[in-house]
């Protein structure tokens, strides 16, 4: 086998340019399915990245009905559903795929909070101490919550980087005191989320997907909440999985455990936020416009693999009294249907290697030039690389059983 | 008693019609024979050895080699049989151009699935055996037509076959080669016993032979010991 191999090598060496040309349909074909290959993935990952945050991996578990968030800016706590404690959330974190959980209170739209005249425009949180840890924060300047406040109910508040900016127009936000509900309560620090890259807004879904996301937020001590809100509230749950891929996972697995020990109605729910499958469904979005390209690969992949065939057959007939010797002094049919195939397959298996080559510099090329992202698939060189080798097969049989089949005696009398 | 035919025939279509080429050919060959099977051209003398050498079938009659019916053999039989218990010189030597004088002769004992060390030792031995120990690394095409033919006889008596079959083995040489070539066989039958069916329509090399039998249109006639 290995000296078939070596042969066919020999053979393709001894015409160089016959057997490129021949190659060159194959060339083409799993060039162009890598380069969109590349791109489709590369899309694919920026999409996942965008979406989910780099690194975070953080899904949000939260009560829905019918499928739409259930709003507590707008109506009252619902029926059947208990607030979680501190010990159901310690025993969230022992589900499979979950690292860390935090309960917190959220007002997407607060009203009622100012900074002197300034009326703030953002999200309020009530948070508990895993909350930062959770969703990556730092704080920047001052202090963060420390058990006191939390146990103490203090009427505290840590603002985010654009808070700072947008409602303390250039003053040290630590040691002034915003109203909310009427309530004061002292701004102590500054926090911002780690990670520093903001995300790469390329489309209007990411638009959506951003819009109101971190930016403007106060938060203050969960216990505090209580004191501007309703106490009995049911909390959301942030969700911090063990890997990305186990985000939905694990944010089933919450929202299943929640709802079989404190939720007995009907209407609502805990569910999970299902970024992954947004993010899946905005992939398969991009997947399927590029998917159509790699049919028309396909074609080429195939005049290729006639072109294979072709080219064997003049080989054929050049070397028919080659084979008629070789029947002629006992070489079995197999071993010579085994030969041509085998010519035929490293042929194209070349002109597939040679494919994937240029379709990684293809795909790098027009990610210089046209600034599309790029992720090269190990497995899909390999693919690509095989199913050359079996086009070179399909296509080989035809001539290679032509070759086997020859008449010895004619063969030997052939020009 | 090696090679038994009986009442063989060939037919080739001719058109509309066929052409029986052979005629009831009835032969018997025993080890150690060195026969001549002279005609003149078109006689049917290569079909003869075609059919001898197991590349053609009988239209009819039987024929066994070595106790085994070959009209019987499936094509990978015959292969087997080709490949091992016959060894075939051509008129015009059938070597192959890109492969060197030792890698020609060690071909068929790759297809009889010998390792490589062991088919290029025998093939060296075979080569020594027809005097071109010294030209093992040679193409044909660095080689003259008797050095050729020999290489070719080396390659039909490597896999020690009960039956060396020549086709007008001297036919594409000069007088001085085809002498030395017809000493080659003379020397392999008796220095090794071989048993030979060599084809010439030239009475000179008729005359190396042991017995001699000729053909006329297609019918083959009674032998003449010599
Ligand atoms: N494949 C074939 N088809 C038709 N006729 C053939 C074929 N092979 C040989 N013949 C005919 O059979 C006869 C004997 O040919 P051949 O055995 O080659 O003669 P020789 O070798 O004695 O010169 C010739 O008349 C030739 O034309
Ligand atoms: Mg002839």
């Amino acid at each position: 086998m290995l000296e078939n191999v070596s042969l066919a090598l020999q053979g393709v060496w001894s015409h160089k340019l016959r057997s490129f040309l021949t190659m060159l349909g194959i060339i083409i074909g799993i060039a162009a399915i890598i380069t969109i290959v590349s791109t489709i993935k590369g899309t694919n990952e920026q999409i996942k990245q965008n979406l989910i945050g780099q690194g975070t991996n953080v899904v949000t578990v939260q009560l829905t009905q019918d499928g739409y968030e259930y709003d507590m800016s707008w109506s009252d706590p619902p029926q059947g559903v208990t607030p979680l404690t501190e010990e159901r959330r310690s025993e969230l974190e022992k589900l499979d795929g979950v690292e860390e959980v935090s309960l917190y209170y959220q007002r997407q739209w607060s009203d009622n909070v100012y900074y002197g005249n300034t009326n703030f425009s953002g999200s309020v949180y009530g948070v508990d101490s895993h909350y930062f840890s959770v969703n990556d924060y730092t704080v920047n300047y001052g202090r963060g919550f420390i058990d006191s406040d939390f146990t103490q109910h203090r009427k505290v508040a840590l603002v985010d980087s654009n808070t700072a900016r947008s409602l303390f127009t250039g003053e040290n936000p630590v040691g002034c005191t915003i109203e909310m509900q009427g309530e004061p309560f002292t701004v102590v620090g500054v926090v911002s989320k780690n990670g520093g890259s903001g995300p790469v807004i390329n489309s209007l879904q990411d638009y959506w997907m951003y819009a109101g996301n971190g930016s403007n937020s106060i938060f203050i001590p969960g216990e505090t909440w209580s004191v501007i809100y309703r106490y009995d509230e049911p909390q959301k749950v942030a969700v911090r999985a063990k890997s990305t891929d186990a985000m939905t996972y694990a944010g089933d697995n919450v929202a299943k455990a929640i709802n079989e020990t404190n939720v007995t109605s009907d209407k609502v729910k805990y569910q999970a936020d299902d970024l992954l499958k947004q993010a899946s469904d905005l992939q398969n979005l991009t997947s399927s416009a590029n998917s159509q390209l790699i049919w028309i690969a396909a074609i080429s992949l195939v005049v290729g693999g006639i072109g294979v065939m072709n080219i064997m057959l003049v080989s054929v007939t050049e070397r028919t009294r080659e084979i008629g010797l070789k029947i002629a002094i006992g070489a079995q049919q197999s071993r010579i249907r085994w030969q041509f195939l085998t010519e035929a397959a490293v042929l194209t298996s070349l002109g597939g290697l040679l494919g994937v080559g240029c379709g990684i510099g293809l795909a790098y090329m027009l990610s210089h030039v046209m600034g599309t992202p790029v992720a090269i698939s190990g497995s899909a060189c390999l693919i690509a690389v095989v199913f050359s080798m079996v086009i070179g097969i399909v296509f080989g049989l035809a001539p290679a059983v032509k070759a086997s089949k020859l008449n010895p005696i004619e063969a030997l009398r052939h020009e | 008693m090696i090679l038994e035919m009986h009442d063989i025939c060939k037919d080739y279509p001719m058109g509309k019609t066929v052409t029986r080429v052979l005629k009831n050919v009835n032969l018997t060959v025993n080890e150690g024979d060195y026969l001549a099977i002279m005609g003149p051209s078109g006689s049917g003398k290569t079909t003869l050895m075609n059919i001898i050498g197991c590349l053609d079938v009988p239209t009819s009659g039987s024929y066994s080699l070595g106790g085994r019916d070959i009209t019987a053999c499936s094509a990978k039989e015959l292969a087997t049989v080709r490949n091992k218990e016959i060894g075939f010189v051509f008129q015009s030597f059938h070597l192959l151009p890109k492969l060197t004088a030792l890698e020609n002769v060690a071909l068929p004992l790759l297809y009889g699935g010998m390792k490589k060390a062991q088919r290029l030792e025998l093939a060296r031995q075979a080569l020594e055996t027809v005097g071109l120990a010294d030209r093992i690394d040679h193409r044909p095409d660095q080689l003259s037509g008797g050095q050729c033919q020999r290489v070719a006889i080396a390659r039909a008596i490597v896999g020690k076959p009960k039956l060396l079959l020549a086709d007008e083995p001297t036919g594409a040489l000069d007088s001085a080669s085809g002498a030395q070539v017809m000493e080659l066989f003379q020397q392999l039958h008796e220095d090794s016993g071989a048993t030979i069916i060599m084809i010439t329509h030239d009475a000179g090399i008729a005359r190396h032979a042991q017995m001699t039998r000729t053909i006329r249109d297609g019918i083959l006639s009674g032998g003449v010991e010599v």
